[in-house]
């Protein structure tokens, strides 16, 4: 209850006031949707703000409670933000079986942060994730949505180096480059 | 739209097909997107348009084809020559390929040999890989373009629809019965049966749930013909609910999967468009329409009851059954719940009629299936089999062994909820039954090869941690159990383990078979049960020597 009182004098500042009002009003309409207003949310601010879930509970008439025990039992969503480069290695089998766990730990040495954190300047954050569904590609790291497959597990430092210039592919099939 | 009116559109496109000297398809699923598809594809757009061949040569994408690892790959028709499969192409290779055999095939000249200067990226579409599958539901891949509905009908799209508005409730699902399909999903059980069920409820709302929250890591069957043919979903999940008078659809599909997502919506407004899903669909008076649910990341959704909180827009925690889905399911109301791949077989069952289907596989299963094919494997991939071939003709023949000097120690087939299969067991045929014999599953249809070099001990360690992180905490047994036998298994990969460490895990595990609410709790033991079984010597060298007198 303490949470309700709250409530109304808190300043959503990570999305416009009116962006969530929005995004309540096309949701609410549809019954069980919240975890699908709560995609969206995440959708356009990298993560689930506290300010923002309050304002979204409000809007659509359900009690923080219940949206942060969703926000809470699913892998999905964030409630922290996740810094500028989001670097998921693939901690599936088949990435598992190809050494996924070094590459993760290279990454945590050459960042100097423990998976699920990010670094104080807010450049990268390193989480494993579940299978990306890219097996073929074993073993594999996603950075903002971009796959980066075929890595070489003991070269966390190339991989982050491509990363930086934007080069997905760590074997660059020659030397060609696409316009 | 009316029924003959599919025929029509189809003509029309089959004929604009065949009118082409050329046609490229590029793979557009997120294994050769990854590996850079797109640029490739729209590369091949341009230098045909430059080239003022637009007219003749058709350009565009299609579902996997298989192999993953060596993508992104390109499947070329050309007049008067077998199709030809290039491997790992880049856009200059794509430039080479146009310039010097699309360009001249399509000014009339004489082209001896299609696979011109790109011979080191030809995949010989006859060779085993190929050669040994059987493609039901993975038909369309490499030939229909997933986001072009006319390029579905064309293939037979929606017939079976069709065919299903003329019959019963009732018929139809003594014809999926009859064809002997059994879920996809793992655990194996008859289709027919399962909407026979909720086709007996009386209730004003019924719903169909697709299946598409693939939890199971190192799989990615369902992301392929969710992405690869979109429609054969639709069409499945639309008879399914004329078999159970169902009212409404929902696709359940995980967040982590964007492409699937949109080509599932891209699908749907497509169907909606052309008067295939609406309201009187197909002239029939029958109404039927689709909601997409994305999951959030909780493999615990894939069990049925907790799949269809998540949809409620809730924690995904399971429930005791019964009451089943069929009677008490979705906001209360009779639902049933089917796998990707079960749906998608649906259409060509109602097509080609159910002897068809039947004859193919084993006594008791029936069909093919799609297994993602990973791990120490030459041929990574996507492979589509009869049941009834072997592991041995899978792994060695098909997947080409490990492709490296190391000899093959098993497989793990299903996942977390499976178990690991010895090579000395790999003349086993594939089949629900032998699976499970073996102390495996079928699964949802990962097939994951471990080599001499891989610790069978740790991979079940592996399987068992993801179990422990996925468990939802409702149930005891799965909760509290699944984190004390990782207790037991990490003394034991830590070199601490004792024999009285091995016989508490039998005891927790067969507690968390017997005593969880649902299957995650139930089959999180199998892994490590099964590894004990074939690989014993494996744990009992890792226990604790009393004074080890190693040299």
């Amino acid at each position: 209850m303490s949470e309700d009182t709250a409530l109304d004098d808190v300043e959503v500042e990570e999305a416009p006031e009116d962006e969530i009002v929005v995004l309540a009003q096309k949701w609410k309409k549809k019954r069980g949707s919240l975890i699908m207003a709560l995609h969206e949310l995440q959708g356009r601010l990298g993560y689930v703000p506290r300010e923002s879930a309050m304002k979204l509970g409000r809007e659509m008439g359900i009690p923080l409670a219940n949206i942060y025990e969703v926000l809470t039992f699913y892998n999905y969503f964030k409630l922290e933000s996740p810094g500028k480069y989001i670097i998921s290695v693939c901690t599936g089998t088949a990435c598992h079986i190809k050494g996924s766990p070094k590459l993760l730990h290279g990454i945590e040495n050459e960042l100097g942060i423990k998976e699920g954190e990010s670094t104080p300047d807010g450049e990268y954050h390193l989480q494993g994730v579940r299978c990306l569904g890219c097996c073929g590609l074993a073993p594999l790291a996603s950075v903002n949505g971009k796959v980066y497959g075929k890595q070489d597990v003991t070269d966390a430092h190339g991989l982050l180096e491509n990363v930086k210039r934007d080069e997905p592919m760590h074997v660059a099939a020659e030397s060609d480059d696409a316009e | 739209m009316k029924p003959e009116e599919l025929e029509v559109k189809a003509a029309a496109e089959l004929a604009k097909q065949q009118a082409m000297d050329v046609r490229l398809v590029c793979c557009s699923s997120t294994g050769c997107q990854s590996s850079g598809a797109a640029d490739i594809v729209a590369r091949i757009k341009a230098d045909i348009t430059e080239r003022g061949l637009a007219g003749k040569v058709q350009v565009g994408g299609t579902g996997c084809m298989g192999l993953c690892s060596k993508g992104p790959l390109v499947r070329m028709t050309c007049k008067g020559h077998e199709d030809v499969l290039f491997s790992e192409m880049t856009p200059d290779l794509a430039t080479r390929l146009v310039d010097e055999v699309v360009a001249p095939v399509a000014n009339g000249e004489e082209i001896h040999d299609p696979v011109g200067p790109l011979g080191a990226h030809v995949v010989d579409l006859h060779a085993a890989f190929f050669a040994m599958q059987e493609r039901v539901v993975l038909s369309n891949n490499g030939h229909a373009d997933p986001e072009k509905l006319a390029d579905y009908l064309v293939h037979g799209g929606y017939q079976g629809l069709r065919k299903a508005l003329t019959m019963s409730a009732e018929e139809i699902c003594q014809e999926v019965l009859a064809s002997g399909l059994r879920g996809r999903g793992g655990a194996g059980y008859p289709t027919g049966l399962k909407w026979d069920f909720a086709r007996r409820m009386q209730s004003d709302v019924k719903y169909v749930i697709c299946n598409g929250d693939e939890g199971d890591p190192g799989a990615f069957m369902d992301r392929s013909v969710l992405e690869g043919d979109p429609h054969a979903v639709l069409e499945g999940m639309m008879i399914a609910a004329r078999a159970m008078n169902a009212t409404n659809g929902v696709f359940y599909i995980r967040a982590e999967y964007p492409l699937a997502v949109d080509r599932i919506e891209k699908a749907i407004r497509q169907a909606r468009q052309a008067g295939l899903v609406g309201r009187n669909i197909l002239n029939s008076g029958w109404s039927f329409d689709f909601d997409v649910r994305l999951g959030a990341g909780a493999f615990v959704c894939g069990e049925e009851t907790a799949l269809i909180a998540s949809v409620e827009g809730k924690r995904g925690t399971p429930r005791p059954r019964p009451p089943f889905p069929s009677v008490k399911g979705l906001w209360d109301k009779p639902s049933c719940v089917n796998n990707v791949e079960t749906l998608a077989n649906v259409p060509r069952i109602l097509l080609n009629g159910a002897e068809w289907f039947a004859a193919k596989g084993t006594e008791k299963s029936k069909g093919t299936k799609v297994f993602a094919l990973t791990g120490k494997i030459a041929h990574n991939g996507l492979v589509e089999v009869p049941m009834g071939i072997t592991i041995r003709e899978i792994v060695e023949t098909i997947g080409g062994g490990t492709g490296t000097d190391r000899k093959v120690k098993g497989v793990q087939t299903g996942g977390p909820s499976g178990g690991m299969i010895p090579e000395s067991q790999f003349d086993t045929p594939i089949s629900y039954e032998h699976l499970q014999q073996l102390g495996s599953m079928m699964g949802s249809g990962g097939l994951i090869v471990i080599d001499d070099h891989d610790s069978v001990v740790e991979l079940a360690r592996f399987y068992l941690d993801f179990c422990v992180d996925e468990s939802c905490g409702k149930c005891a047994p799965c909760r509290i159990g699944g984190t004390q036998m990782l207790h037991l298994l990490d003394k034991i990969v830590a070199g601490d383990g004792t024999e009285e460490d091995i016989a508490n895990i039998r005891m927790i595990a067969q507690a968390m078979q017997k005593g969880s609410l649902c299957a995650l709790g139930q089959t999180a033991p199998n892994p490590v049960l099964s590894a004990l079984k074939h690989f014993p010597s494996e744990f009992t060298e890792r226990l604790k020597q009393p004074a080890a007198a190693e040299a």
